[in-house]
């Protein structure tokens, strides 16, 4: 095996088997690193139907859908390194000055990216001109929500759980309680009702449905699995196994309501308690990360901070379609290949904040003028429900310049707003501009 | 007498809002709210025959994984849900297994097919 690319792809799921198909297509060597002994990422656990609406325009299981990837890299000649972490990434502009000093492989214009990785056969160092990372996302932990009570066995995540039941086909436990309404969560009440096992309810801390309103029908409803909105776990019970959670309902400000506690007897908790995108790496390397989305701070071709790394996938921001996560992978291949072969130039960038009732966005920031794509897309989540008629606006300062009707806006589905090239070329020339949400009720009722 | 019915299409994850006018036989006049064909499919049996598709696994004999995960190609009537679940329940298929191998034909007469949904190689 070489040590040397073009492009080098951490992560085999979704997102970086896209990246890799559309690098090598463009003609890059490219290598996909991942710590698993095959491709797929998260989605051979996924054994549901719900992927590949956008892309293949059906319905498929989750295993299903990485097969046509994981197909197309074969055939493109994408290699791959499988049982494989990657730890460190060392940009070249990090230890060096000098251009001669920077490592570049000979007779390049483009400086190396190092990469150290470990497996079986020990420590590798790969040099790669352009690196996309695709590291995916990992679940909310008890600790990271704040459990009390005794530390029993019987708690697990959502996402832990279905890979023990539809990988393993192993049963952990016999009556559930499922603290989050994600979607992971009420897919699994749905899995283990299948199997046999009892879900007693789901609660969730919010007043609304954190998952998508579809696995609330065919996952809750169907079943007559109960949901209890505004509702936590104030104690875990139990000595060994669980033994009952103690419930409470959530108040003003999400504060418990004294006196509503309720005991409820099961052996398993699963939590659900939401996503956060996988960024070790790149917080290691000085990659700038945002807030509010948990991943890196990107551009429209998926271009973080320092030149030649790009991102995509879970690892940016949580996306609720799979299909849009294989998108960005496209466009992140892409440019990671275009920026091998030495065609990216330096550029100008305008900031993209979110605004009014706008909680995440990316991309972050796009190019000025000349160096962009033709047509631009943002994935934006809002902060709060618009169960009417919403406007989605691009804002220059205060002036409008473009705005997108949605029939309504939940912060459970992310909304993709496509500008096309015309209207992405306005917004190239502004210099202030955030993406907003509206209600649109007022002025409709005023002119009927 | 007309009368609407709101639904939310399970098709796809994108969940669309459906509004069903249904007319005093109530026979559907309208559907809107869908983005794509599917969802119209969709409220026309789900008023009348609902269907889910069904996605589960099957034992596997001598393959690198236990287990192989499968579905109805096409949705089956709700009601037959647990009784395909305990047919299936009784399969063991033998590895190595392909993407799109039928595990278990016209299940339960629903005109529908059970199939792998990956492949699974020998242990
Ligand atoms: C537990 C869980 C369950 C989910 N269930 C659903 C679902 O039911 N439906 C749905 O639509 N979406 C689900 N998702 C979201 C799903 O992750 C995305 O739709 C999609 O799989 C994201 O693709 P990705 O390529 O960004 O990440 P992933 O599919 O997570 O792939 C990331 C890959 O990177 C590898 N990797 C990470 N770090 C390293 C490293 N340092 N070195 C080498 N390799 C590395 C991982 O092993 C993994 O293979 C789930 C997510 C999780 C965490
Ligand atoms: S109508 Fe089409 S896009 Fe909308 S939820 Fe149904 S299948 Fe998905």
């Amino acid at each position: 095996m070489s040590t040397n690319y073009d492009v080098i792809v951490i992560g085999a799921g979704p997102a970086g088997l896209a990246a890799a198909i559309e690098a090598k297509k463009a003609g890059a060597r490219t290598l996909v690193v991942e710590r698993n002994n095959e491709a797929g990422g998260i989605l051979p656990q996924c054994i549901h139907n719900g992927f590949g609406s956008v892309i293949f325009k059906k319905d498929l299981p989750g295993p299903l859908y990485a097969s046509y990837f994981m197909e197309e890299a074969e055939k493109a000649g994408v290699e791959m390194l499988f049982d494989t972490m990657a730890l460190d990434i060392t940009p070249w502009g990090l230890n060096t000055e000098e251009p001669e000093n920077r490592g570049g492989q000979r007779g390049s214009a483009v400086p190396t990216i190092r990469i150290t990785a470990t497996n079986k056969t020990g420590f590798l160092e790969l040099k790669t001109k352009a690196l996309v990372l695709a590291t995916g996302c990992r679940e909310r932990t008890r600790s990271q929500i704040r459990l009390p009570g005794t530390r029993p066995a019987g708690v697990f995540t959502a996402g832990t759980v279905q890979r023990m039941v539809n990988i393993e086909g192993f049963m952990p436990g016999k009556n559930f309680v499922i603290l989050g309404s994600g979607d992971i969560g009420m897919i699994m009440a749905r899995r283990l009702t299948l199997e046999g096992a009892k879900v007693i309810k789901v609660i969730e801390l919010l007043p609304y449905l954190t998952g998508l309103r579809r696995n609330y029908v065919q996952c809750l409803q169907d079943f007559n699995i109960p949901l209890e909105l505004s509702t936590t776990i104030s104690r875990i019970n139990g000595k060994d196994r669980v033994e009952s959670v103690t419930t409470v309902k959530a108040g003003e400000g999400l504060l418990p309501i004294a006196g509503s506690e309720e005991d409820v007897p099961c052996d398993t908790l699963l939590l659900s308690a939401g996503l956060i995108p996988e960024n070790e790496l790149a917080k290691k390397a000085g990659i700038i990360l945002d807030p509010l989305t948990g991943g890196p701070v990107v551009d429209e071709n998926m271009a973080v901070n320092i030149p030649g790394i790009f991102a995509a996938g879970n690892s940016v921001t949580i996306y609720d379609l799979v299909d849009y996560v294989s998108k960005a992978g496209y466009i992140a291949g892409r440019n990671a290949a275009d920026y091998a072969a030495g065609k990216t130039k330096p550029a100008e960038y305008i900031e993209i904040r979110p605004g009014e009732n706008v909680r995440n966005v990316i991309p972050q920031r796009i190019h000025k003028k000349n160096a962009g794509p033709s047509e631009i897309m943002f994935e934006l989540r809002v902060s709060r429900e618009f169960p009417e008629k919403c406007s989605v606006n691009v804002m220059d300062g205060d002036a409008v310049l473009y705005s997108k009707k949605e029939k309504y806006a939940r912060p459970a589905e992310m909304l993709t707003l496509r500008l096309d090239s015309k209207s992405a070329d306005a917004l190239k020339n502004a210099d202030n501009v955030s993406i907003t949400v509206s209600d649109l009720k007022k002025e409709e009722g005023n002119s009927k | 007498m007309t009368s609407r019915k709101k639904l939310i299409c399970v098709r796809c994850p994108q969940g669309c809002e459906l509004t069903t006018s249904l007319d005093g036989y109530g026979a559907i006049t309208k559907i809107s709210g869908n983005i794509c064909k599917l969802g119209i499919e969709y409220a026309e049996t789900e008023l009348k025959d609902p269907r889910r598709t069904l996605t589960t696994t099957v034992k596997v004999d001598g393959g690198a994984l236990p287990l192989c995960p499968v579905w109805s190609e096409k949705p089956v009537p709700k009601d037959k849900i647990t009784e395909i679940m305990r047919e299936l329940d009784k399969i063991t298929i033998k590895a190595p297994v392909s993407a799109g191998q039928v595990v278990a034909e016209n299940i339960l007469n629903t005109g529908v097919n059970i199939t792998a949904s990956r492949g699974i190689i020998i242990r």
